[in-house]
């Protein structure tokens, strides 16, 4: 066992993980499943059926407050003035360089917002963001501990939790609180991180095990960190610590599309300069052309470094993405990854890598 | 994924590599507890025919869907043949871990070594 383990925090679904066979693995100062009967079998059950995923590890920030909204847009890239009643948006928030903090989800949360934060990033962004409030009439809570949070996903996975649920469930990028499974007051998100159709629950602890009973009992699949990696890969969704880091900036990751400038967002002065400029490098999705699967921090022949590599388990080649430099970043330029001493074959390719329409 | 099993008639490394030894030939594999914590075998990048191993050392490396592992050899020698199976069915390593899943099979320049591998007993106690 790792040493430190004995801190690793337990998400309250804890036990029903282990009951259902988990794998448990520490992950960013959290014990969680990796995997329940393998990454394969989970991700084909979200692809085909519905998986449901516990990343209660993930965190929440709420900002309230007169100022609420204008200081959000001072921290977030996006223009949050556009996120609706019941909408929800995603943006990154960066350094005044334009270095990448964090990417998160936003939603409005009665009068103010609810802010979804990577786990390994959830202190520091709590420190920044009250920092930079200073001067702002705002208050932003700590609300990691009041939620427990469940995906589910998959072509199966809305009708499953509409039958469950007491209303009918939001649109795509739109929220609503409902009960769910008999537990009141769930925030119901159409959201995911899947490539899949899907919701996100934001859930009281206490109602947590109802609902994944719930889920489970309707045949969702309990699907781990694994799958939720390669999943994500297949339709080229960042992973923070992977794809996006301070030493990155969003324009060369591909994200200039969720920052608006005009906005005056901190960094986004630097993040104009790289927008008219164009970067040196820029983050291209890859797909092994030979054998070998490429792994984050492989170095590309020519300049570059692989960020995220997995074996796609739909297309059954290796996948990744890579930051290579924009004039390598053609896709069907061919390239080659020095995976581990040895040269393998692989070919920019398009986003997403895998879709459902091929 | 079949159930835990370490057959009486191989000899095991700490490493949680098995060896079927047969005169001067030994065929090579993982065993089921390493097959068990890598998860899906997705790619086997074996030595080439004629390679020398050294015990102890690192020969191949095997992907699981998630992370790449080295396989060290139980024993030295030279590799006579390599399971070109596995190159489109990798997955027979979770299979069948001691069976269609074997490695390699190596020539012993030393077959005084097999002393030092474990019986099937110390290996399994050895998990626990």
């Amino acid at each position: 066992m790792a040493a430190g383990a004995e801190t690793l925090k337990r998400t309250p679904l804890y036990d029903r993980h282990v009951a259902a066979g988990a794998r448990l693995v520490p992950f960013a100062g959290w014990e969680m499943p990796v995997q329940y009967t393998g990454i394969r079998e989970e991700h084909m059950a979200v692809r085909t059926r519905a998986g449901v995923f516990d990343v209660s590890h993930m965190g929440e920030v709420e900002t309230t407050g007169p100022d609420a909204e204008r200081f959000l847009q001072r921290v977030l890239s996006n223009d949050v003035s556009k996120i609706a009643a019941d909408g929800a948006q995603y943006s990154v928030m960066c350094r005044e360089n334009g270095g990448v903090l964090d990417d998160l989800f936003t939603y409005r949360h009665g009068s103010g917002f609810l802010t979804v934060t990577n786990a390994s990033n959830h202190e520091r962004d709590l420190a920044w963001m009250r920092r930079q409030a200073r001067g702002y009439d705002v208050k932003v809570h700590d609300r990691l501990a009041d939620y427990v949070m469940l995906a589910v996903q998959g072509p199966e996975a809305r009708e499953m939790v509409a039958r469950l649920a007491d209303a009918e469930l939001p649109a795509r990028f739109r929220t609503a609180r409902m009960a769910v499974a008999g537990a009141p007051g769930v925030l119901v998100c159409g959201t995911g991180y899947t490539g899949e159709d899907g919701v996100e629950l934001l859930i009281a602890p206490g109602h947590a095990h109802a609902i994944w009973d719930a889920l489970l009992h309707a045949g969702a699949t309990p699907a781990g960190l694994g799958a939720r990696d390669t999943l994500r890969l297949e339709v080229c969704f960042h992973l923070y610590g992977n794809d996006l880091m301070e030493e990155r900036g969003p324009i060369e990751a591909g994200l200039g599309w969720c920052c608006k400038e005009d906005t005056g967002f901190i960094g986004a002065d630097a993040v104009r300069a790289v927008r008219d400029e164009g970067p040196a490098e820029t983050l291209a999705p890859f797909k092994m052309t030979g054998p070998g699967i490429a792994r984050q921090g492989n170095p590309v022949q020519g300049g570059g470094e692989v960020t995220s590599g997995t074996m796609s388990p739909c297309l059954g080649i290796g996948i990744g993405m890579a930051y290579v430099p924009v004039e390598a970043a053609e896709p069907g330029t061919a390239i080659e990854i020095d995976v581990r001493g040895k040269l393998r074959a692989a070919e920019i390719a398009t986003k997403p890598l895998y879709s459902k329409e091929r | 994924m079949a159930d835990a099993s370490y057959p009486d008639d191989l000899r095991y490394h700490p490493e949680h590599d098995w060896a079927r030894i047969d005169g001067d030939v030994a065929t090579f594999g993982i065993t089921w507890y390493a097959q068990d914590q890598l998860g899906e075998v997705v790619f086997v990048d074996p030595p080439e025919v004629g390679k020398t191993v050294s015990k102890d050392e690192p020969y191949a490396e095997i992907e699981s869907v998630k992370a790449v592992s080295d396989v060290v050899a139980p024993l030295s020698g030279e590799v006579l043949e390599v399971n070109e199976l596995l190159g489109d069915a990798p997955e027979k390593i979770n299979d069948d871990p001691y069976g269609d899943g074997w490695l390699v099979k190596v020539r012993l320049s030393d077959p005084t070594e097999v002393e030092e591998l474990l019986e099937r007993e110390a290996y399994e106690g050895s998990l626990t």
